[in-house]
């Protein structure tokens, strides 16, 4: 099995590219003025719901029940799907997928695909894979076009191209598209303007094309239906216009039954653009003679889900809507965008997701990308824990280094078992503290270290208080009056 | 009341004033303080790093040493934080009923200070006066972990002579993090840098906290670049009175 996740392959560590990331101004400048905004929005929302957090409790209860009974409930959706006239494939890698997906387009002559924004497309980096093909996928969603016709990649889960401004965009139209034959003369940064010359642009397309390939945001058990939120409407159209239609569902997105849709459907668009419905939300339930595409596939993918599944303290990673609310929330994300985290899924929850579905082989430094500031798990609207999480991946990543040679003897390793010594050996305290103050002499100006060798990392950017002359350990024994009620519990 | 100290290890070799703030607030509420000297290390540098079975044996040490007290008071929202919500944890992975038990029996006796004095003692006003201009940086662990929410504040508010200036931005994280502010060092420096701003912006001389930890990040960077605003625990602020200014 080759489980594969966009971007992973070539990634550098985290710390590495978001050094970079940091030190590039725009970039910078349009994540903050996006998250910002999209925060604010997001906050507003979630205050006028006086039942929010039962929402975001019911919204955990279900997915952690569908996790629990995933076989079945895949079963009875594939049952669903095919009494509905669907056809269900099942896909245990990005390989399979892929292929699956290409044998359906091959089997229609067909030689373009229109898509609506889908991240599971780009988890096994389908529209490389079907070009190599000789099949031309366009991607419908005005960010995923942007990406696409700047050759670049989605920086967020929602807002795929948000480390770009309109004038850069305006200036990937005019490169990319063409715009004399499109009848225009000269485009301008107007929003409104750019939202015009992509939909010229689409449009024709939207007519044209026979096959559309879409996601899914849930995929309902009980009926065998599938479920597209989105702004544009693109969506729509790829979902109803074409001949066939073939989605690609992470095995993850079931819910039990179309009651549940009460509880996502309120609280997605709310966490995800700060709105109370998005403007599309397309249902639809395997094919209808007089309506629809006249041919409907589901494209099951495992992809490394089993084995999140597995994990029992991991698997909550598998609650996830994908409204990258933690993306919007997270301090670590709204310095560096998405592009350094080396995956398909940045943020938050790419940084528990995407360890998790590769076994953290080339993923080594996402459980590290965070401060644990906790402000994700506020945000998650299905309560994902992802702090904890972090760290229960983080005791993977030392246990393996332990396993190993080398990582038994890294200095970090070292280093902790030092202060685990020295903290199982209180009597040592006060001589480390002694050892400390003449270590720090020659280094101490002005009260504080501004340089200490072995800790650059540091006080390259910041100040190192100095150890004062008397810990609070020494300055209790010397209490004279108060010595009485020291005691060893011991 | 007798109220045991845990100081935790970082504030007894580096702050010890904020552990000598705390017995001078709680003994001017009439309590007793008591200092137990088998208490090292609550265990989160390991446990937030990826050593559980190294925080695991703190976790024991902490668990042994405090077992019988009546209340232990903390000056650090991210060392109750990990009490509170990784050592159940931490206790069930090791199997063992006894030591799951006296973590579970132990759990409600440990405190936060702030919280402690609003929420368990029931006091809001310690009698102090600092006539400053203080801005309050709400640490991460503080305000999402423990829920301090309005604790601190009231705590400020009266402190006669102080004016409470509010900090832009306040929830968002400094970049500390532990071992996140040397493994991302950049990101951590970008993080800082706002807050610093923030701080700035309030135009306050000192910014205290729940954290010493997050305090001495902050103010590495206030001392480096030379702003002249000072950081202090907020028990620093709460030991001063008109008798004894608190240094």
């Amino acid at each position: 099995m080759s489980i594969r996740i966009a971007q992973t392959k070539s990634a550098r560590p985290f710390p590495e590219a978001a050094r970079e990331a940091i030190q590039d101004t725009q970039l910078r400048h349009n994540v903050r003025r996006a998250t910002n905004t999209i925060r604010t929005k997001r906050a507003n929302m979630v205050a006028e719901m006086p039942d929010w957090q039962q929402l975001r409790e019911s919204g955990r209860a279900i997915k952690r029940h569908v996790l629990r009974y995933l076989d079945l409930y895949l079963e009875q959706f594939e049952q669903g799907v095919t009494r509905a006239g669907g056809h269900v494939h099942w896909a245990q890698d990005a390989d399979e997928a892929r292929q699956i997906i290409r044998d359906l387009i091959a089997q229609h002559n067909a030689h373009e695909v229109i898509k609506v924004k889908t991240m599971t497309s780009d988890e096994i980096e389908l529209n490389s894979y079907l070009q190599a093909n000789g099949i031309t996928p366009y991607e419908t969603d005005l960010a995923d076009l942007i990406i696409q016709l700047g050759e670049d990649y989605p920086s967020h889960i929602v807002v795929p191209a948000l480390h770009k401004n309109r004038a850069q965009i305006e200036q990937i139209f005019s490169k990319r598209m063409p715009l004399k034959e499109m009848g225009i003369d000269h485009l301008t940064s107007d929003p409104n303007a750019l939202a015009d010359t992509a939909r010229r642009y689409l449009r024709e397309r939207f007519l044209r094309v026979k096959v559309a390939i879409s996601g899914a945001n849930y995929a309902i058990a009980e009926t065998g239906s599938l479920v597209v939120v989105e702004s544009e409407g693109n969506g729509r159209m790829c979902l109803t216009l074409p001949d066939v239609l073939i989605s690609l569902v992470g095995i993850e997105k079931i819910i039990p039954s179309f009651q549940d849709l009460e509880v996502f459907l309120q609280m997605l668009a709310r966490s995800a653009t700060g709105e109370r419905m998005s403007p599309y939300t397309s249902v639809w339930t395997g094919v209808n003679p007089d309506d629809g595409p006249k041919e409907f596939h589901v494209v099951l993918l495992d992809n490394g889900r089993a084995n999140v599944l597995a994990d029992d303290q991991g698997r909550q990673a598998l609650h996830c809507i994908r409204c990258a609310a933690c993306l919007n929330a997270c301090p670590v994300y709204s310095h560096t965008g998405g592009h350094a985290y080396g995956s398909v899924y940045p943020g938050p929850i790419g940084a528990i997701l995407t360890p998790q579905l590769l076994e953290l082989n080339g993923a080594r430094s996402l459980p590290y990308a965070s401060s644990l500031c906790g402000a994700c798990y506020e945000a998650c609207p299905v309560m994902i824990n992802i702090p904890e999480v972090l760290i229960h991946l983080r005791t993977k990543v030392v246990q393996s280094e332990k396993d190993s040679l080398l990582g038994g003897l890294s200095i970090e390793n070292l280093a902790m078992k030092s202060a685990l010594h020295l903290f199982e050996h209180p009597e040592l305290l006060e001589s480390a503290y002694c050892l400390a103050r003449i270590g720090q002499g020659p280094l101490v100006e002005n009260g504080v270290l501004p340089y200490v060798p072995g800790m650059t990392q540091w006080t390259r950017t910041r100040d190192l208080v100095a150890v004062p002359p008397q810990s609070f350990r020494e300055w209790w024994r010397t209490r004279d009056s108060r010595n009485e009620s020291t005691r060893d519990a011991a | 009341m007798i109220v045991s100290l845990f100081i935790t290890c970082y504030t007894d070799l580096m702050f010890p004033q904020t552990g000598r703030a705390v017995v001078k607030v709680l003994e001017r509420l009439g309590h007793n303080v008591e200092f137990r000297n088998s208490q090292t290390c609550c265990g989160q540098m390991h446990s937030n790093t990826g050593y559980a079975s190294e925080a695991t044996s703190l976790m024991r040490r902490f668990a042994g040493t405090f077992t019988d007290a009546e209340a232990v008071c903390v000056p650090s929202s991210s060392c109750v934080a990990t009490i509170r919500t990784q050592y159940p944890k931490l206790a069930a992975e090791t199997g063992n009923i006894a030591l799951m038990a006296q973590v579970e029996s132990l759990i409600p006796r440990v405190f936060e200070f702030s919280e402690f004095l609003t929420r368990h003692l029931g006091v809001d006003d310690v009698g102090a006066y600092y006539p400053h201009h203080v801005t309050y940086h709400p640490s991460c662990h503080g305000l999402r972990a423990l829920q301090l929410g309005d604790a601190p504040y009231r705590l400020l508010k009266n402190v006669r002579g102080l004016d409470l200036i509010d900090l832009p931005q306040k929830e968002d994280c400094c970049g500390f993090g532990g071992t996140f502010a040397v493994k991302n060092a950049d990101t951590s420096a970008a993080m800082l840098s706002d807050k610093v701003r923030s701080i700035l912006d309030t135009g306050a001389e000192l910014c205290v906290a729940t954290d010493n930890s997050c305090l001495m990040h902050i103010f590495g960077a206030l001392h480096r670049e030379r702003t002249g605003v000072k950081t202090a625990h907020i028990a620093e602020v709460l030991a001063a009175t008109e008798a004894e200014p608190f240094a």
